[in-house]
């Protein structure tokens, strides 16, 4: 069996689970039961400044009959006294030593409130900190959390505050309610951070309510923007951390990545290590179903692992990172057309409409007497040489393998956009363009 | 009706007689309706919509349940068929529209009738009117025989502003609905509200008269522009067996309606009953006398169970319900004592060659009588047709198929210019069913218009969109050769 264990820039953990700070980590007794449950670490319900919360504080996107899709929440950090939360943060250490017990930190921003309650958490025996730069809701108002986080200046500066003190790794967490998270986590390593995590909740409303007219979720007759998260943020999640992964000063600084967003599967976590997470960290799915789900998480994972012949995490973290690139490196000559699998196309003709309708107009439907049927209904048929492979059909066409996405050779040279306008910057004019077209029998109608 | 999605629990000995004719398929809660809504791919020109005879936009009025607009939904469902509450009932689906669903083979199919059921029963709790009286055309129209057809095309009729009459010989409109579906798959409740709605477009009902006897048809035909004929079928034949006079053998459609208008403990029945026949109706006696109280019911059916009528759902569900299948056997005598039914003398039956019609026929086995004590005997071996009174249309020139109005199959007009028929008494051919007999319903109510207006129907008039029963190519019986016939070429085609 794999060895899932992790050694995430000194904070080691029996396996790369860990619960997000988060309602599911806001106490001792709960920490505990994750991690006889089977989680490998846990960063506490983020420490610090004296808050008071509201109800409701949840709102959800369900979709076709599915709870939560998406969950938002407008709860603060954690309003338990600061020495009730150290006491249990030390309990839970003494009774699992050699699970990750991470300490959220956020107060406000003087140099001797980070300091002083980072030298505090340190005495309960924690395994590192994460710094809190994210939260995008109540406390951001008061110039905590995101605040910070959306400065990348204000990011270097509190980290490096407590990176002074700090004895152990501390995680600087990002919000993705910026422009170019490329840029904080570039501050984070300015600063020395031992490690980045992301990505922190989303800024968002769930929606309105079409009797009241009541903002969701409802805090006594108003409401505002909440802190998106569940499946439905993963791609933006995956894409935030291969832009920070891949970039060129995170990579030199060789710090680890802790990435989070939407993870609810096994699936989901070995997507994200596979862009660059040494370690995962999951809220959503564990509020929705309990952390019961961690089982299969671990057991997934290592059956996988065992499948593929991978001994431990790091053979496989940030192998899928050598594949992201950008629209000017792809290559132009790669072409696939869509091939519609007859035997297992069940007539439902989405393919036939989604492309008729909001694609390129290559799938008819015609009769092509392939059962005995009297009253046989007509069958979508690409036409191949009028396909731009785009992709769409395959996309919607509710069976499995019935419509692939198949490579041709159509002699269209195999040439990036950056090198063809390097090579031929006369391109960049649509006459130039269509005569480079026609000379290589690239034909688009 | 599928029993897919929610089993049935059904302990006829733990429930009371009321409980025991409810509706054998509760209603959908709206989180199933939802769900199974969600479940539909929403197809392109879908099977399902070619499938059903009055051409229903099925994915349309699922995508309504879905996304919470279920008074639409009810809406797409009405403007292509005004019946719509009781065809959600029984229609037989697995023939039609979920017999084509796409999901059919892979998965299981869309709950289409019992989505449509629960789309209809919003729309009657919140008490909707999806339609009004079209404005006058200032033309007469009589409609003979309050069934789905004769309601059907009374009610599209009015919506095109004519000034209609409905003729009915019982005492409440609705046909077959009203007294010939069990109540257990239909309440009686359900068909009048239907035929209610009917009369609130404007409808004249005149319930309770018999044309030929009250009014002559003459009468009708010279106050009318023109007459719409659905008078249906009428009794159960005689089988021409001795005994078939005695107390206790009975007419298996009066024992149907006797449960639909009368208090159920009011209901005669016996304790061992030999039910004839094995059709749909003969099926619906039989597990109506089950669910009476009836200890043992027995179907005597002839040729096995290859060749019974029955659609094999209904099949399934006596033998749920109960009921025993003697296959392959007559009936040559009905036994009695002191006037009354005692027993059914039968004759063991073996299958020959197929006849013209292509079913084995069943030859007698020599010395094989035997006789199945009972104390009933219901006959449910076919309808008569309306004789007298079709013979009686020979003088206008109208003529039949084997006894059947014959009619143009795209007019649903008969041989005379102002008479037009459908529904029962038409369907010489094909399966007699609520669904056919309201597609009738409303191509005649075209036809009625385009030859008295002399114009095509505007768009618009039927449905607001694309209502297929005005596109005269997907006009019943051509709806899916022509639907083959159609290629769908692109507008990218070089």
């Amino acid at each position: 069996m794999a060895d899932l264990s992790i050694n995430f820039n000194g904070i080691k953990s029996p396996n790369p689970f860990w619960l997000a700070s988060a309602p599911p980590s806001n106490s001792g007794y709960q920490v505990q039961k994750a991690f006889e449950a089977g989680w490998g670490g846990a960063v506490w319900k983020t420490v610090g400044a004296p808050v008071m919360n509201v109800c409701n504080r949840y709102g959800t996107i369900d979709y076709k009959g599915r709870k939560i899709i998406g969950l938002n929440n407008v709860e603060l950090i954690s309003d338990r006294p600061l020495e009730v939360n150290l006491k249990e943060m030390a309990e839970t250490k003494r009774n699992f030593p050699n699970h990750a017990v991470i300490a959220s930190v956020m107060v406000e921003s003087q140099k001797e409130a980070w300091q002083e309650i980072i030298k505090r958490i340190e005495q309960t025996g924690v395994d590192g900190f994460e710094l809190n730069f994210g939260c995008p809701h109540g406390m951001s108002e008061r110039g905590m959390g995101s605040a910070m986080g959306q400065v990348p200046e204000y990011t270097c500066m509190v980290t490096e505050w407590v990176m002074e003190v700090a004895t152990k790794p501390v995680i600087v967490k990002l919000t993705p309610n910026v422009t170019d998270i490329v840029h904080p986590a570039r501050a984070a390593v300015k600063a020395k951070a031992s490690a980045i995590s992301l990505i922190n909740t989303i800024n968002s409303i769930m929606g309105v309510d079409l009797d009241t007219f009541e903002i969701k979720p409802n805090v006594g007759g108003k409401g505002g923007h909440g802190g998106y998260a569940g499946p439905a943020v993963k791609p933006i999640a995956l894409h935030l951390l291969s832009s920070v992964a891949s970039d060129q000063e995170v990579r030199k600084s060789g710090i680890p990545i802790s990435g989070m967003g939407g993870i609810e599967t096994w699936q989901d976590a070995v997507e994200f290590m596979l862009l660059g997470s040494t370690s995962v960290q999951v809220c959503t799915a564990v509020m929705h179903f309990g952390f019961r789900i961690v089982e299969d998480l671990i057991d997934g994972l290592s059956n996988w692992m065992d499948e593929r012949g991978f001994k431990q995490c790091t053979d496989f973290i940030g192998k899928s990172l050598p594949r992201i690139s950008s629209f000017g490196d792809f290559d132009l000559g790669f072409q696939s057309v869509a091939r519609i699998d007859h035997s297992k196309c069940i007539q439902c003709n989405l393919c036939f409409i989604a492309c008729n309708d909001t694609a390129h107009q290559c799938i008819d439907l015609k009769d092509m007497k392939l059962t005995n049927e009297v009253a046989e209904r007509l069958w979508p048929i690409v036409r191949e040489e009028d396909c731009v492979g785009c992709a769409l059909c395959s996309s919607v066409c509710p069976v499995d393998d019935c419509i692939g996405m198949v490579e041709i050779d159509t002699g269209r040279p195999h040439i990036t956009w950056n090198q063809l306008i390097k090579e031929k910057p006369e391109v960049l004019a649509w006459d130039k363009m269509v005569e480079y077209r026609e000379k290589n029998h690239i034909h688009i109608h | 009706m599928a029993e897919h999605y929610k089993p049935v629990k059904y302990k006829a000995w733990e429930m009371s007689l009321e409980e025991r004719f409810q509706e054998v398929f509760p209603p959908l809660t709206e989180r199933e309706a939802v769900l199974e809504a969600n479940r539909c791919l929403y197809c392109y020109d879908a099977p399902c919509m070619v499938a059903c005879p009055t051409h229903i936009d099925i994915p349309t009025f699922i995508r309504k349940i879905s996304t919470g607009n279920v008074t639409g939904s009810a809406r797409t469902i009405m403007e292509a068929n005004l019946m719509g509450a009781s065809c959600a009932r029984v229609c037989p689906v697995q023939e039609l529209c979920e017999g084509a669903c796409v999901l059919e083979h892979d998965e299981k199919p869309i709950m289409i009738g019992r989505l449509q059921r629960y789309a209809m029963d919003y729309a009657d709790e919140k008490k909707i009117k999806f339609f009004n009286k079209g404005k006058s055309l200032g033309k007469k129209v009589a409609v003979v025989g309050a069934g789905p057809a004769g309601l059907t095309c009374a009610g599209e009729l009015a919506k095109m502003g004519f000034d209609v009459t409905c003729y009915e010989r019982k005492m409440w409109p609705g046909g077959l609905s009203t007294y010939g579906i069990v109540v257990f798959r239909e309440p009686v409740e359900v068909a009048r509200a239907e035929a209610k709605k009917i009369e609130d477009l404007g409808v004249t009902m005149k319930t309770g008269v018999t044309i030929g006897e009250d009014i002559q048809f003459d009468q009708l035909l010279k106050d009318n522009d023109a007459v719409f004929i659905s008078i249906g079928l009428g009794s159960v034949p005689n089988m021409d067996i001795a005994g078939e006079d005695l107390e206790g053998v009975v007419d298996g459609l009066e024992f149907i309606e006797e449960t639909k208008v009368k208090p159920l403990t009011d209901i005669k029945y016996g304790n061992r009953i030999c039910v004839i026949g094995a059709g749909n109706t003969a099926i619906d006696c039989a597990t109506i006398a089950r669910r009476l109280g009836s200890e043992r019911v027995t179907m005597i059916y002839r040729r096995s169970e290859a060749e019974m009528p029955a659609y094999h759902f209904e099949y399934q569900f006596a033998l749920g319900e109960g009921v025993s299948f003697s296959f392959l056997t007559q009936p040559v005598e009905v036994l009695g004592r002191d006037g009354k039914v005692d027993g059914l003398k039968c004759v063991r039956m073996d299958l020959a060659e197929p006849d013209e019609s292509g079913r084995r026929v069943a030859v007698p086995v020599p010395n094989s009588e035997f006789v199945v004590p009972c104390d009933m005997v219901i006959k449910a071996i076919g309808q008569l047709k309306h004789t007298p009174f079709i013979a009686k249309l020979g003088e206008y020139g109208i003529k039949t198929v084997k006894g059947y109005i014959a009619v143009d199959a795209k007019t649903n007009r008969t041989a005379h210019e102002k008479i037009f028929a459908g529904g029962d008494c038409v369907r010489s051919k094909g399966e007699a069913s609520t669904v056919m007999a309201t597609q009738d319903g409303k191509i005649a109510a075209r036809a009625i218009y385009e030859q008295l207006a002399g114009k095509p129907i505007p768009v618009g008039t039927l449905k607001r969109t694309t209502d297929m029963t005005i596109d005269p190519t997907m006009a019943k019986g051509c709806a899916i050769h022509d639907h083959k016939q159609r290629v769908h070429v692109t507008a990218g085609t070089k």
